[in-house]
């Protein structure tokens, strides 16, 4: 009784709060429990409850397709890439930047190597495209120089994975690094100032005392990285993507937009959808339980 | 010795990563301001060859790229406001001791990070409630960031609540604490929160690839996908384009920087906030 009295002496605060929790149910809860569409054969007019059930059909053909098992070796096969590169880079990048005296240096590089950041996928792929062009791309001209033929970069799949690798090392190294800077600004200078009385070189005293200084923040990091580790991000991908190079490039997510937007098929890429999901949900759960038994440190 | 050494390589090193950066761009801003037969052949590294301003006339005398423009410029400034006015209004009830049960409301749109819908059921959702093809798909299903939300919130909580009380003592309501004493405090935070929605909105092109298939409706960054894909289409492609520009790469790259430019204008402001805004970020995590 009091309780509802309390709340009532400050119902304005709870009259505030409704429309944004109103925009939650709505378009983050109600789209969730629409998953269940993955089970019927759906169809746009009859809705939810005229759609027939169909159980795990979607699931078998899906892992029967000779396409799907391709589509999602390519995901993961990029999601490695990207773990390997784009995640080890701006550690070693804030360490470099780290040992840089000259604060007017850094200022100018770190405003530089940021600003990517704030491009577009739209026009990061038309600066790439633009200067890998074949005939008039910068690159191909200095390939020129040394009497080499024109390579056509976006027109073979041999080299689409570099041009999506290379193209997000681009666009975020920089900003990667901000998270890693804050954390080594936080370490006591007290630490290094007794290492160095101890002898310790300088390579001695990144082994022992900057790395573990970054190893809960290196950790959390990897751990929300594992979680998104089939969204490999339709954007990026989309924007690269040309009919010459599809067999190389084609991921779940550009996948489930074709086969279910362009194509109508429903029920079959909200299956694929919320497999990604789960797939992503059980990495997760797996890392945090291994990073709590090893490090102590953990998402939840 | 080895530290000197050390420090040749990273200097170095540095500057030949700020370089990598930074020249694409200058070969951008070249090939826009050279001659079709200069980028051709292949002649246009990072100055302009044979200037001229042909592209940036084809762009602007361009009905379709205004219309797409001033689409992007609305929903960049209508998105904003939208984002600033319901993240605030639910961050600052969330940051007030007062509102009890305000942990469920956190669990509640966390669990949203952790768990988020498939493409068709949202497209559904925006199709049952009427939003498909409508320029509110851009702005209404991106109203609240959860990140931005804790960034905000994690602001409001720092107001030392003395302030409030007293505000209250005085008479005032909670809607006028909020927006006389607790926003003109957050000027700051709200700052950092608007330049990133504001450069989200701008550079939305997913969500209108989904929900619009209104020529009219596409912001810019649809209409610049469509126009550096042209390349492939060069034979049958656009005609008038072709004859108005002789270089498709030439207007391309003047398009790139006509979307680019308004973003770089921010960025010097930007780059103050952002810094801050991703510390308060990551305190919270």
């Amino acid at each position: 009784m009091l309780r509802m009295q309390y709340m009532w002496k400050y119902k304005a605060l709870y009259f505030i709060s409704i429309p944004g929790i109103l925009f939650f149910l709505l378009f983050k809860y109600v789209p969730l429990f629409g998953t269940v569409i993955a089970f019927q054969n759906y169809n746009l007019f009859t809705g939810f409850k005229g759609s027939p059930w169909v159980g795990l059909a979607h699931f078998k053909r899906m892992f029967s397709h000779y396409d799907f098992l391709r589509i999602l070796g390519n995901t993961l096969i990029l999601g490695i890439y990207d773990m390997v590169f784009a995640f080890t880079a701006p550690i070693v990048l804030a360490l470099l930047l780290n040992e840089v005296r000259l604060a007017f240096y850094k200022k100018i590089v770190q405003t530089i190597i940021y600003a990517p950041h704030f491009l577009s996928w739209v026009i990061v792929s038309g600066i790439f495209v633009g200067v890998l062009s074949p005939s008039s791309g910068v690159v191909n001209t200095i390939i020129g120089w040394f009497g080499m033929e024109p390579i056509y970069f976006l027109g073979e799949d041999s080299y689409i994975r570099t041009i999506l690798v290379s193209s997000g090392l681009w666009r975020d190294i920089g900003w990667g690094t901000i998270i890693y800077l804050a954390a080594l600004a936080g370490i006591n200078p007290d630490l290094y100032e007794a290492a160095e009385m101890d002898g310790a070189s300088r390579w001695r005293q990144t082994l022992a005392i900057t790395l573990p200084a970054l190893l809960p923040v290196i950790t959390i990091l990897f751990l929300l990285k594992i979680g998104d580790f089939l969204d490999y991000g339709f954007e990026r991908v989309f924007v690269f993507q040309n009919p010459l190079n599809l067999q190389n490039s084609e991921i779940l997510d550009t996948y489930i937009y074709k086969a279910g937007l362009k194509q109508m098929q429903y029920s079959y890429a909200t299956a694929i959808g919320l497999f990604k999901s789960v797939v992503g949900l059980t990495l997760l759960s797996i890392a945090n339980f291994m990073s709590k038994k090893a490090t102590g440190e953990s998402l939840y | 010795m080895s530290r000197k050494l050390f420090h040749i390589f990273n200097y170095s090193f540095l500057t030949l990563l700020g370089l990598m950066m930074f020249l694409p761009f200058m070969n951008v801003i070249a090939q826009s301001l050279s001659s079709a037969g200069a980028i051709d052949r292949g002649e246009v590294m990072f100055w302009p060859v044979e200037f001229t301003t042909r592209y940036y006339e084809y762009v602007f005398d361009d009905v379709s790229i205004w219309r797409a423009f001033s689409v992007t410029v609305y929903i960049t400034v209508m998105g904003t406001l939208i984002n600033l006015i319901m993240t605030a209004s639910l961050a600052y009830p969330l940051s007030r001791q007062e509102y009890v049960g305000r942990t469920y409301i956190l669990i509640f749109v966390l669990m949203t990070m952790i768990f988020s819908a498939p493409l068709i059921p949202q497209f559904i959702l925006m199709r049952e409630v009427g939003l498909v093809n409508t320029l509110w798909a851009l702005m209404l299903p991106t109203a609240i960031s959860a990140f931005n939300l804790f960034v905000l919130r994690s602001f409001f909580a720092q107001i030392p609540h003395e302030l409030i009380d007293s505000s209250r003592i005085d008479g005032c309501s909670e809607l006028r604490t909020l927006w006389s004493i607790v926003l003109p405090l957050s000027k700051p935070a709200l700052a950092t929160v608007g330049i990133f929605y504001s450069v989200t909105n701008w550079n939305k092109y997913m969500d209108a690839l989904y929900y619009i298939n209104d020529v009219k409706k596409y912001p810019l960054q649809v209409k610049l996908r469509q126009m550096l894909i042209t390349d492939d289409l060069t034979d049958t492609g656009n005609l008038a384009f072709e004859a108005a520009s002789q270089s498709v790469q030439g207007v391309q790259m003047a398009v790139i920087l006509v979307a680019t430019i308004p973003i770089i204008m921010v960025y010097p402001f930007l780059q103050r906030y952002f810094i801050k805004g991703m510390m308060i970020g990551s305190i919270k995590s």
